[in-house]
């Protein structure tokens, strides 16, 4: 009897194969779209990158490289004011000013025999950065013997010169820099002389900030960030281990748990500044810490990392099969020795990625920084935890903010030494992962 | 037939979440049933009760284990076999909400004493469990897991004898004797609990546990398991549970069957399987339920 009914429905209904094969196309197509989406969310996320890194690069990277023109020097003593022979504590305090100006004077000479003007010798002047005098001296403190010679030294010039002879690689047109007729002509010369050259920017790298942009650098700022990061990793990554050993392994399940759990990750979500304010009350205004140093950036960084640095171990933490402790439980191995042997090794991938996570965002943190006053202008690198200091995510913001144009490609410039300090902490981070992973199969 | 209407009001689900089941009610008995107590025991339970918060897991249950023989438990599942099992080195310690009191002593010494400390135990009593959990590291560390935990050797070569010794007790000594280096969980199922089961005898432990330990092996692996457990049982006292009746006859000299939490009836194998005393063991062996 059923059997029957069965058969005369299948007569008027098509049969399941049917249907399904119906639907097939339609299932295909939607499933065509959805990796379209994908990939498409994967391009869009790309192409933004892209651009992203094309800028910054395409202005940041003259950065790397100054100008320098090529100057015969004599080191003249009297013009030196270096009177006592041998004495090489005057060279410290010696007028190199006078010598430059000398050097440049006698060059525009050698060419062109018109005398020049007050207004013609500075702008003249102006063409050398201020911070040659200091290369100078260097050259006389490593050589003394160059006292009362003449030699040829390569000068650092102004940052509008560094501009000009820049905009000029890209063709010249449409200059709208700082430099006059006059000064242009000038570096033209200098150029057909063959007197000026492009040299990798160590002053970037080897000096702190500066009014002057051609003697401004990221040292003070990349030394401030590292030590903060030292002092975040130093604490923030065992505290936060311990607190998640102590919640997962330990902590009985009652209301205060729930309490703390809730609180931390209330916390995770808190905005950076407010930490930078707690900083602010704690650090500065209770335990009486100096403004501007390091360690109480890097305390502030603790604080706001580690709850992520908590989250992500417990859930690494909780990730670890039970079956593993109860093995090893089972074995009469102790609780510190389960976590020590066993969840803590298998866990570690995970904490791992979840703190490299949270300290590329300490290191890329810029607003709770300005509460506790790293925002000052700093030039001297810092030598300790305690010597005031900025650090790169402030500098690029203090940076960004000044009207020079040469700062916009040291902006940029930082930027991408930032990026590539974070890019680089990310791969790490899957580095262990992999390795630590794999050790554990 | 009389009793079969008894037997579905036991399993009607109310009965379970309802008040605790009164067995007299069903004429039943509320004693378990046969032989549970023994004169040199290894280790004796005495009106053990367990509970997950406020749901009572064990009723009321007493049985001896003696020395150096192979203790089934049988039961339909959900019934407490775990559970009781895991009593007997005290792994319910780990679990949160679970409660348990009554007596449980080993050689006469009292494990839930306050002064006992869970750690000797666990090296006197080891535990296999159901699904193979081998540490995912070598065989070798593996099975110098636990002798290096209790500081049981002191030179590399005491322990690569112990290590050696083990995995040949496990009879798995010559499948693996060339890889003692690479991970355990690289091993199949029914070698990996076979890794397990050294990795207990390591201890050297006097009572072994083992909570089914064939539930996840293929039936060639369970025969070595079993063939295993018959060589064990000289050295060792051992409590099984298992779901497979053809197991426990196979492996055990005594079978307990428990029922909900209760135990109902504790016999030697044979007997429990040829010519049980309990009808609800009865219904249990002859396939009834479970
Ligand atoms: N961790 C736990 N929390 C709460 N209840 C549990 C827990 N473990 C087991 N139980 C309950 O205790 C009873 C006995 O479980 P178990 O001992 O695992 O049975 P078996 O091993 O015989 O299948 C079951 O009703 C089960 O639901
Ligand atoms: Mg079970």
């Amino acid at each position: 009897m059923r059997k029957a009914s069965h058969k005369s429905s299948t007569a008027k209904v098509p049969s399941t194969i049917d249907l399904v094969n119906r639907n097939l196309a339609k299932r295909k197509r939607a499933e065509w779209r959805f990796r379209v989406y994908g990939i498409g969310a994967i391009l869009f996320g790309f192409i933004c990158l892209l651009i992203l890194f094309t800028d910054i690069i395409s202005k940041g990277h003259g950065a790397f490289f100054k100008t320098q023109i090529h100057l015969q020097i004599h080191f003249n003593p009297q013009r030196l004011q270096v009177l006592q022979p041998g004495a090489i504590e005057q060279f410290n305090n010696a007028n190199y000013d006078n010598v430059i100006q000398d050097a440049l004077f006698a060059d525009n000479a050698r060419i062109s025999p018109a005398l020049l003007s007050a207004v013609d010798k500075r702008q003249l002047l102006s063409l050398i950065s201020t911070g040659a005098v200091y290369s100078l001296r260097e050259t006389l403190t490593d050589s003394p013997g160059v006292l009362n010679q003449s030699v040829g030294v390569w000068l650092t010039v102004d940052d509008d010169v560094d501009n000009y002879v820049k905009s000029l690689a890209h063709g010249g047109e449409g200059y709208t820099g700082r430099l006059s007729q006059q000064q242009q002509s000038w570096v033209n010369r200098w150029i057909e002389n063959g007197q000026v050259r492009q040299t990798f920017n160590t002053t970037f790298f080897t000096s702190g900030d500066s009014r002057e942009p051609e003697q401004a650098g990221i040292r003070s700022a990349l030394m401030g960030s590292l030590y903060m990061l030292l002092v975040t990793i130093g604490l923030s990554f065992p505290i936060g281990i311990a607190a998640a050993v102590y919640l997962e392994e330990y902590a009985p399940i009652n209301r205060v748990t729930d309490f703390i759990e809730v609180n931390i990750n209330n916390l995770a979500a808190v905005p950076s500044i407010i930490f930078g304010l707690l900083g602010l009350a704690i650090f500065i205004g209770f335990f009486d810490m100096p403004r501007s140093v390091p360690l109480v950036g890097g305390l502030v960084l603790t604080l706001m990392t580690l709850p992520t640095i908590i989250i992500s171990s417990r859930a690494a933490i909780k990730a670890v099969p039970s079956s593993i402790r109860d093995a090893a439980y089972g074995l009469g191995a102790s609780k510190m020795q389960v976590v020590l042997h066993h969840v803590l090794p298998l866990a570690m991938p995970g904490v791992l990625t979840g703190a490299i996570i949270g300290f590329a965002q300490a290191l890329g943190e810029t607003a709770p920084l300005l509460m506790i006053g790293m925002v000052a202008f700093i030039v001297d690198v810092p030598a300790d935890l305690m010597d005031p200091s900025s650090a790169l995510p402030v500098q690029i913001f203090l940076w960004s903010d000044s009207p020079e144009r040469a700062f916009v490609e040291r902006t940029s410039a930082a930027i991408m030494v930032l990026l590539a300090f974070l890019i680089s902490m990310n791969g790490l981070a899957v580095w262990l992962r992999h390795r630590l992973g794999r050790s554990h199969q | 037939m009389n009793s079969k209407s008894g037997y579905n009001r036991l399993f009607d689900p109310m009965a379970e979440t309802g008040q605790a089941l009164d067995f007299s009610q069903h004429g039943l008995g509320q004693k378990t049933v046969g032989n549970p107590f023994s004169v040199k025991a290894k280790m004796s339970v005495r009106n053990l009760n367990v509970y997950y918060d406020d749901k009572q897991a064990i009723h009321d249950v007493s049985l001896d284990i003696n020395r150096n023989e192979v203790m089934a438990m049988i039961g339909p599942s959900g019934c407490g076999k775990s559970t009781f099992l895991r009593c007997l080195n005290r792994m319910n310690d780990t679990i949160e909400n679970c409660n348990v009191n009554g007596e449980v002593t080993l050689d006469e010494q009292d494990i839930y004493h306050k002064k006992q400390d869970v750690v000797p135990l666990r090296a006197r009593v080891g535990i296999v469990f159901q699904k193979p959990n081998p540490f995912p590291k070598s065989i070798y560390e593996n099975v110098a897991y636990g002798p290096k935990v209790h500081g049981l050797v002191s030179r590399r070569a005491q322990l690569d004898e112990i290590v050696e010794d083990s995995l040949r007790k496990a009879s798995l000594w010559d499948e693996v004797k060339d890889r003692l280096f690479s991970p355990g969980t690289g091993l199949s199922g029914g070698q990996q609990q076979r890794l397990c089961i050294a990795r207990t005898i390591a201890v050297s432990p006097e009572v072994i546990l083992m909570d089914e330990p064939c539930s996840a092996l293929d039936p060639i692996a369970t025969a070595r398991i079993e063939e295993l457990m018959a060589e064990l049982s000289q050295n060792f006292t051992i409590a099984i549970v298992t779901h497979s009746m053809q197991q426990a006859a196979r492996v055990s000299s005594r079978t307990a069957y428990f029922h909900m939490g209760r135990l109902i009836e504790v016999n030697d194998t044979r007997r429990v399987f040829t010519n049980p005393e309990h009808e609800l063991t009865e219904a249990y062996i002859t396939g009834r339920f479970g």
